[in-house]
């Protein structure tokens, strides 16, 4: 008989990052462009202790549970949590100095020198950490100035001080200047750093992973092969899944969905008993938005990086409690159902459910795109989750399962508050496993679905956009069928 | 404001309605789509 | 509004005129639908882009006002605007979009 697919962990992690906010694509368009906003970014900016106690930053860890939002008045960053953990019941947060130390033991080819002050705040706060910490070495600042002098890159800084610094590898190759590899790195060491929390909590021996699918955003290559790929392997090799290989799942923000459905096929198929699917953090998001932060006078939010790991596997191993993977109940969005809304959530939603006779309310809650609107609001981008919420529950009216009356309702009930950062494919619905791992376990939801999306348009290939879902059951739902 | 024969831009957005979806409709009123495009903030 | 879209809105207006030039808008918020009205209006709020103090004066009309629904296909219109319909705030996107226009 093939194994029943589940999904038996979850792990997230965010790096604060403050210093890197200035490489974020958009502000260093615009600070190349007026440098004099580089003080007004920097002001704008939270302190670590701020950030930890960030309400939604403390629902992607794990410590509160998305319906706590509702509940906390806004503006989350001035109604902050009372002696909040970095630590988190399936998540971490990390210090900059942390992240610094990450990127150093994942240089494998010497990008990056950063000082020994700072390699010696990195050592302390990656005590914890299990893999090749003998790598964070620091040089003198004359040593660190020298090399930066002698080579094209990018400063790195420490509470606004030059305290690194990345180089370019080929001055004619696009793909290979210092800020794509910073962003290449970055989604490495965030996502080492998810693995290795994922493989620890999960009490399992890196060697016992076979597969590894990486589903985030960032093109690895070089000018002959932009985007070649397989990040996966080279996080792999890091926290020491010796006996895997693996690639990258690419989708815009559908792909963590596509990567997960995925990892449960090689599963159910037994091709694979332990797949790993890792999603990195995108460095170009950072302070995207602070224009507009800037202008509402909040502060410029998208100042940490996000990173996600999922371990698929049989749904027996362990404890036996993870999240039962109905891949009968996978969605998708085809090619030829056209673009309208109605037409993505019929997809997406509706025929998986009809198919299994299920209706929209025999599910209890939606991931969406998890996106916290206090990031996306003062750009006028909207509340992107409530938005996404509210079409589903007009879905239900249009199919008579729910009247006009109950639409809130629904979307109270079914829906929840968007906590996630706005890191590309980190939202994207998958936030809330760690969440229904949770809530499964303590049999407060029988069944929950992820939906996904993708503005593939976006790249000027094709108009389309693309769309993903899944359905988990707790593990007695899923038993009688 | 009488769409036929007019020359629209339209400016959808993936949670709403999309730029394609918005020149089929502009059309079937008589418009002339000279560009349409959607926008994605997240 | 992205930068490389008010750009092309820019170019369309200098190159054709503007005489017989209407936006059409599809946001699902009164937010988001007010900021692209009045940035091809009044020129871009944000003064990032190049609409920044540029007030083009478009006509500018969202999909769910009742004088553009009337116009087209309503098979259409179900299939494409029906949920968002049901789901948004209309009267309030049809203020923000009036109040750049008038």
């Amino acid at each position: 008989m093939s194994p029943t697919p589940a999904i038996l962990r979850a792990s997230y992690a965010l790096a604060h990052a403050p210093d890197l906010v200035r490489h974020g694509s958009k502000p260093a368009r615009e600070i190349g462009r007026d440098p004099s906003l580089l003080p007004r970014i920097t002001e704008a900016l939270r302190p670590w202790d701020e950030v930890v106690a960030y309400p939604p930053n403390q629902v992607f860890i794990g410590n509160r549970e998305p319906d706590d939002l509702a509940s906390i008045p806004r503006p989350w960053y001035e109604n902050r949590i009372d002696s909040a953990d970095s630590a988190g019941s399936f998540g971490r947060m990390v210090t900059q100095p942390a992240l610094y130390g990450l990127m150093k033991l994942c240089d494998d080819f010497e990008l990056v020198t950063i000082d020994a002050e700072l390699a010696d705040l990195a050592a302390t706060d990656l005590a914890d950490f299990d893999h090749r910490r003998g790598r964070i070495t620091g040089v003198d600042p004359a040593e660190l100035r020298t090399i930066a002098e002698a080579s094209n890159g990018l400063d790195l800084h420490q509470d606004g001080r030059p305290a690194g610094f990345i180089r370019t590898v080929h001055d004619q190759d696009e793909a290979l200047t210092a800020s794509v590899l910073l962003e290449n790195l970055i989604s490495k060491a965030t996502a080492v750093l998810a693995v290795s929390d994922l493989l620890r909590s999960a009490r399992i021996a890196a060697g016992e992973i076979d597969y590894l699918l990486n589903c985030g955003e960032e093109a690895v290559g070089d000018r002959y092969q932009r985007g070649g790929g397989s990040l996966s392997k080279a996080v792999g090799e890091v926290v020491g899944c010796v006996n895997a290989t693996g690639s990258d799942i690419k989708a815009f923000c559908s792909a963590p969905v596509h990567a997960l459905i995925a990892a449960g096929a090689m599963v159910a198929a037994g091709v694979h008993r332990y797949v790993v699917v890792l999603g990195g953090a995108s460095q170009a998001k950072l302070g995207m938005k602070f224009g507009a932060h800037l202008r509402n006078g909040v502060p410029v939010m998208e100042d940490c990086l996000a990173s996600m790991a999922f371990l698929v596997g049989p749904a027996d191993a362990g404890d036996g409690e993870g999240l039962r993977l109905r891949l009968d109940l996978a969605g998708k969005h085809p090619i030829g159902a056209g673009s309208s809304p109605k037409a993505v959530y019929e997809a997406l939603v509706v025929e998986p459910l009809v198919r299994a006779g299920l209706s929209m309310t025999d599910i209890d809650k939606y991931a969406v795109e998890m996106h916290n609107p206090e990031i996306t609001e003062p750009g006028g981008s909207g509340d992107v989750p409530r938005t996404n919420y509210r079409t589903l529950a007009a879905m239900a009216v249009l199919r008579r399962e729910i009247g006009r009356e109950d639409m809130d309702r629904f979307v109270a009930e079914r829906g929840m508050p968007g906590f996630a950062p706005t890191q590309g494919h980190i939202p994207a619905g998958v936030p809330y496993l760690g969440h229904a791992l949770e809530a499964i376990r303590r049999g407060r939801l029988d069944r929950a679905m992820i939906v996904a999306k993708g503005s593939l348009f976006l790249g000027r290939m094709t108009q389309l956009v693309d769309g993903v879902s899944f359905v988990v059951e707790r593990p007695a739902v899923a038993r009688p069928r | 404001m009488d769409l036929n024969g007019r020359r629209v831009v339209a400016i959808g957005e993936r949670e709403g309605v999309t730029g394609p979806s918005l020149k089929l409709l502009a059309e079937s009123a008589g418009a002339d789509v000279v560009f349409s495009v959607t926008q994605c903030f997240v | 509004m992205d930068l490389e879209d008010q750009a092309n809105v820019n170019r369309l207006a200098e190159t054709s005129g503007t005489d017989d030039m209407v936006v059409l808008l599809g946001q699902p918020d009164a937010n988001s639908a007010g900021l692209f009205a009045e940035t091809v209006t009044r020129g871009d709020p944000t003064w990032a882009g190049p609409l920044a103090g540029v007030p083009l004066g478009l006509p500018v009309f969202h999909v769910l006002e009742p004088e553009i629904k009337e116009q087209m296909d309503g098979e259409l219109y179900d299939e494409h605007v029906g949920l968002m319909e049901l789901s948004a705030d209309v009267d309030e996107i049809i203020k923000w979009v009036a109040v750049c226009r008038d």
